[in-house]
């Protein structure tokens, strides 16, 4: 592999600076109910609406860890080909918030639910692996909201106890690009999975990005800042290209970095040190004694193994094996799970006599643009797999042109019409009739004989003259490729 | 070992309970004096020993993921210092 | 029928079954004495008015197939009670009235019992004494100005001082047995995981057990019968099979092998306990029982480790009082400043203390030292009791180093007031069940108490152990009503 063209390096007079990134993930479980309560989970109820007695800390109120919880963690590490720790222990973590009714958050610190895993980065220059730490449970805060009342903060306990995943990476990631990369790659397994929906507008994936520089080549990591709850690929970047910058200023200058917890401020596009918090940042650790060491048997983990679908990589792989796509086309479409399933079911519905290349180009070109446009999900596609499918076969077995199919493609998006009706109702069925074409040539050549004689003498690009007449003349249906044999017979 | 005035006032911090100066010192003395006798401790070898964090023998029973606790936002809130019907009130967090 | 109040649990039950009284009649005996009894300060709460209504609706339509029908019980302010205010005996909660049940009262009322209110306690269960309570000190029954013992020391004076028939307390480094002992009355703390800890204002966790607490053993094996459950709102309730206790109690301990463990002989030890204790040993002979000298050799160790590890879990415990969701709030300017205010406002001392210790175990730094060395301590403990329970059925040691003292006599030493759990400490920190039986005075008449250990789950045998000796002690308490004018 050649990396050296693409290394992601900060540059300064006399020095060149390596950043070294570190990521804790945390992903909201997709569960009904939470993670040691039966209150509900879904996002955006109204305030305080699904807390339960144990999510507000009563007293006296006991947590009841939830199974299904316990599987999607396991799931999940089994997604990034992690060991699973058949004993885990549930610790407090201790500290005082508003939002923390407790005070004390249920996590796992010493001994977590998934333990060393890997995950593979498919990178402009190749394949990239970065390292997973570990994987534990714990629960959500709740929501303390500073601007509805300008002497009071209000708090919703909404989110107080839903189950979330903390993935740390090992510090392997060395680029923006390698954190966009990464999140997504994330994304897409825990998708795949349906252990957690991703979506980093309602905070079910966010992170805490460790970040540190090195002088290029050294093998030392440099003091780390970690910036706290960072909600977008995009401001993850920022974040990271700020810091980064700032810590190579620091040291530019012979200053030393404070190892601190910083915030980004995506208004200012700045991180700035959340030192008010430091003095209390002795979280007095210990197994919480209101619960059970976790204990998983052999059989439970198999029987979720058995149970994992096909993940990214391995469905990557069948592409490129059964349907002969090229590593790039396969990657674009098993990113997203949505977008795997719609292009599957596109192929199925092709049935026997299919054209791989063309369903691909079309998914991947009009279908994405027409997505990209309207802001839409695959899964909520205007067009469903199968009139597209249909589509696909329209254009392969030659009853209308790949241009007649653009027309035909935007008549689908309103109601996912059937593009075999259009066709018909619209008369769009490709001239086909080599007679019918030989006959309508005839008369173009009989008009434009001046030109014919040009031609014929060597000025060869009037040949796309005659198609374009042609096309015309046939309002756009006749089939291409018999007018470029008609054609070229006809004018020798 | 003893424990000074300043590890009180840090251990006050950390639990949010505000010492004046007259408590904190009654404190070092009240505690001093606990943590004499809890030293006992020191004397026994326990290098090998598994900690033992819970008497109950027996592993963590898991529960079904359902959906229980509705809506009962009117008794989360009842008990509450600051009378509002929808959230919990506190005075403003400063960073 | 006179003296309804003398009554034992079991006579009330089968004069009520045999409709010979009715609810009514037994609940405004008690409320009746109660109203007489303010100066023992036993209740926090009282709630006779509802224990009157409650009385009446039951005696409209009895069911005599429960096996508390119609009986008016006070328990100990640590147990939530819907609609009922509950304190744990601070301020910080002083407010507050849950809106749920605890899964042990709960228990009992479905069998027909009939809340009469809340009994003072220390606060949070923190104390041996019942001086820390922000409702104040509690009179102990046998003498004026006598503690009772604590943390459930309204409920040892409200049993003792007949104010209700029998009562429930809770157990977290002997609560139960201590004051037990201090009043002359029996106190059983369960195994751990017997009795469901759902909605019981928390102590520490791994170590608060609730328990029966009544004026004789057949009267204790039943409430122990109605409150053990196995419970899925409480993960470290344990599914095991239950016995009916009061229907299994036999005096027949022939042949039961019963352990003396030589390091319960602690130094400084008064005479007089160390005779009650031989005569303990003797009562168990004469019931056809064998003793067995046995080492329990790191029982001096459980103290000093109970301080690390009840402190700690306290500590944290103790976190969600801040003033934000329910219970006192003091004004502050910001949140951290309400916090720091409410918090050593609505907190005693002995609370605010034992914060104090669990934090420090916990910092960074000190855990390895305290607290894992403490879990390890504990480890030990139960390895001696294992060690132990190969040879014996059970353990006879005495309940308490010393017979009830005044109020505040050790109120400013608390290391000396730590010390009266010496003996039953250790029960909890290995979970095994231990009960507390009246079995003699000291010089000054005060009652002195034993306690038999049993093994885990085993409450049967101990029950039966305590019931054999409890005819042979043939034990009377030396109530006067002093405080009844």
């Amino acid at each position: 592999m050649s990396k050296k063209n693409l290394e992601y390096l900060i540059n300064r007079k006399d020095n060149q600076y390596e950043v070294v990134i570190g990521l804790e993930v945390h992903a909201q479980v997709l569960s009904e109910s939470k993670l040691f309560s039966d209150s509900a989970t879904k996002f955006g109820a109204d305030p305080n609406t699904q807390v339960s007695l144990v999510d507000a800390a009563f007293p006296g109120m006991l947590p009841v860890i939830n199974e299904f919880c316990v599987k999607q963690a396991i799931k999940t590490g089994i997604g990034l080909n992690a060991k699973i720790n058949k004993r885990s222990v549930f610790d407090r973590k201790n500290y005082f918030y508003a939002d923390l009714p407790q005070g004390y958050q249920i996590s796992q610190f010493k001994d977590p639910i998934v333990g060393e895993g890997k995950v593979i980065l498919d990178m402009p220059d190749g394949q990239k692996e970065v390292g997973i730490e570990r994987l534990h449970l714990e629960q959500d805060a709740g929501k303390s909201i500073h601007d509805l009342d300008p002497q009071n903060t209000f708090v919703d306990l909404n989110r107080s106890g839903v189950a979330l995943m903390e993935i740390v990476s090992k510090p392997d990631l060395r680029s923006p690009d390698e954190v966009s990369a990464y999140i997504k790659k994330l994304r897409s397994i825990m998708r795949y999975l349906g252990t957690c929906d991703g979506n980093m507008q309602e905070g079910s994936l966010r992170a805490d990005v460790n970040v540190s520089v090195r002088a290029k080549g050294s093998k030392e990591f440099g003091t780390r800042c970690e910036i706290k709850n960072v909600n977008s690929i995009k401001f993850m970047q920022m974040a990271i290209e700020y810091e980064a910058n700032r810590q190579v200023d620091l040291i530019e200058e012979g200053k030393s970095i404070d190892q601190e917890t910083r915030l980004f401020d995506t208004k200012k596009n700045e991180t700035r040190s959340m030192r008010s918090k430091e003095d209390a940042h002795d979280y007095r650790y210990f197994p919480d004694p209101d619960l059970l060491p976790l204990e998983v048997s052999d059989e439970f983990v198999k029987e979720l193994k058995n149970n994992i679908p096909e993940m990214p990589d391995d469905k990557k792989k069948r592409f490129i094996d059964e349907f002969k796509l090229s590593p790039y086309e396969a990657t674009i479409l098993v990113s997203d799970i949505d977008t795997a399933k719609y292009f599957e079911e596109v192929v199925f519905k092709m049935g026997k006599n299919k054209d791989m290349k063309l369903a691909v180009n079309w998914i991947t070109g009009e279908l994405f643009a027409v997505l990209n446009n309207k802001n839409l999900e695959i899964s909520q596609s205007p067009v469903s797999a199968k009139n597209l499918a249909i589509l696909v076969n329209l254009i392969k077995n030659g009853t209308i042109s790949g241009k007649i199919a653009k027309t035909v493609f935007e008549l689908m998006l309103d109601g996912d019409k059937d593009p075999q009706k259009i066709v018909e109702e619209k008369g769009l069925k490709q001239q086909s009739d080599p007679k019918a074409i030989e006959a309508l040539i005839d008369k173009i050549i009989n008009d434009n004989r001046e030109k014919a004689i040009e031609y014929k003498q060597g000025k060869e690009k009037l040949f796309g003259f005659f198609v374009g007449q042609a096309m015309k003349a046939s309002g756009g249906k006749a089939n291409p490729q018999l007018i470029n044999e008609i054609l070229k017979k006809k004018l020798q | 070992m003893s424990i000074d005035l300043k590890t009180i006032k840090h251990i006050s911090k950390l639990s949010r309970i505000s010492v004046d100066e007259k408590k904190a010192e009654k404190l070092v003395g009240d505690l001093n004096s606990i943590f004499d006798f809890i030293e006992k401790l020191n004397e026994l070898k326990t290098d090998n020993i598994e900690p033992l964090t819970s008497v109950a023998e027996t592993t963590l029973k898991l529960r079904p993921d359902e959906v229980k606790s509705m809506n009962i936002r009117e008794q989360i809130v009842k008990n509450s210092p600051q009378d509002n019907e929808d959230y919990f009130v506190v005075p403003k967090v400063i960073e | 029928m006179s003296d309804i109040t003398k009554q034992s649990l079991t006579e009330l039950v089968k004069n009520i079954k045999d409709k010979k009284l009715s609810s009514t009649e037994v609940a405004k005996a008690f409320i009746d004495r109660s109203e007489k009894s303010k100066e023992l300060n036993a209740y926090i709460t009282e709630d006779f008015t509802s224990a009157l209504d409650k009385a009446k609706k039951f005696d409209q339509k009895p069911n005599l197939d429960l096996k508390l029908p119609g009986i008016p019980m006070a328990v100990k302010d640590l147990f939530c009670t819907k609609d009922v205010k509950t304190t744990a005996g601070s301020k910080i909660l002083n407010n507050f009235v849950p809106t749920y049940e605890s899964t042990v009262t709960d228990n009992i009322w479905r069998e027909g019992a009939i809340l009469l209110g809340k009994l003072n306690c220390d606060e949070f269960a923190m104390g041996s004494s019942n001086e820390t309570s922000f409702f104040g000190n509690v009179q102990n029954p046998i003498d004026k100005d006598l503690v009772p013992g604590g943390s459930s020391g309204g409920s040892a004076s409200a049993v003792a001082g007949q104010l209700t028939p029998i009562t429930i307390g809770t157990d977290t480094g002997g609560s139960i047995r201590q004051p037990a002992s201090f009043t002359g009355t029996v106190g059983l703390k369960p195994t751990y995981g017997s009795c469901s800890r759902y909605g019981i204002v928390a102590f520490a966790s791994s170590l608060d057990q609730a328990g029966p607490m009544s004026q004789n053993v057949k009267d204790c094996a039943l409430l122990q019968e109605v409150i053990s459950s196995y419970d899925p709102k409480d993960s470290t309730s344990i599914d095991f099979k239950r016995n009916q206790y009061s229907k299994e109690l036999t005096n027949n301990i022939k042949g039961k092998k019963i352990g003396i463990p030589k390091e319960y002989r602690v130094d400084g030890m008064p005479k007089e306990i160390e005779d009650l204790w031989q005569k303990g040993i003797e009562y168990v002979k004469d019931c056809g029982a064998e003793t067995i000298d046995i080492s329990l050799p790191h029982t001096s160790y459980a103290l000093p480790a109970y301080y690390i590890v009840a402190p700690a879990e306290a500590s944290s415990n103790l976190a969600r009082y801040d003033g934000v969701k329910y219970g006192f709030r003091a004004k502050g300017e910001n949140l951290i400043d309400m916090y720091e205010k409410t918090r050593s406002e609505g907190f005693g001392t002995e609370v605010q203390r034992r914060i104090m210790i669990g934090t420090y175990v916990l910092s960074s730094g000190y855990y390895d030292a305290y607290y894992l060395k403490a879990q390890k301590v504990r480890k030990l403990i139960k390895n001696d009791f294992d060690e132990a329970y190969k040879k014996v059925d059970a353990i006879l040691t005495p309940s308490t180093p010393s017979s009830a003292f005044k109020i505040g006599e050790k109120t400013n030493d608390p290391v000396s007031m730590y010390l009266n759990d010496i003996f039953t400490v250790p029960v909890n920190l290995a979970g095994l069940p231990g009960i507390s039986i009246p079995a003699g005075y000291d010089s000054k008449g005060y009652p002195l108490g034993l306690q038999i250990i049993g093994k885990a789950f085993d409450e049967q045998s101990i029950l039966n152990i305590a019931f054999a000796m409890e005819e042979k002690i043939n034990f009377r308490n030396k109530i006067t009503d002093w405080w009844i004018k």
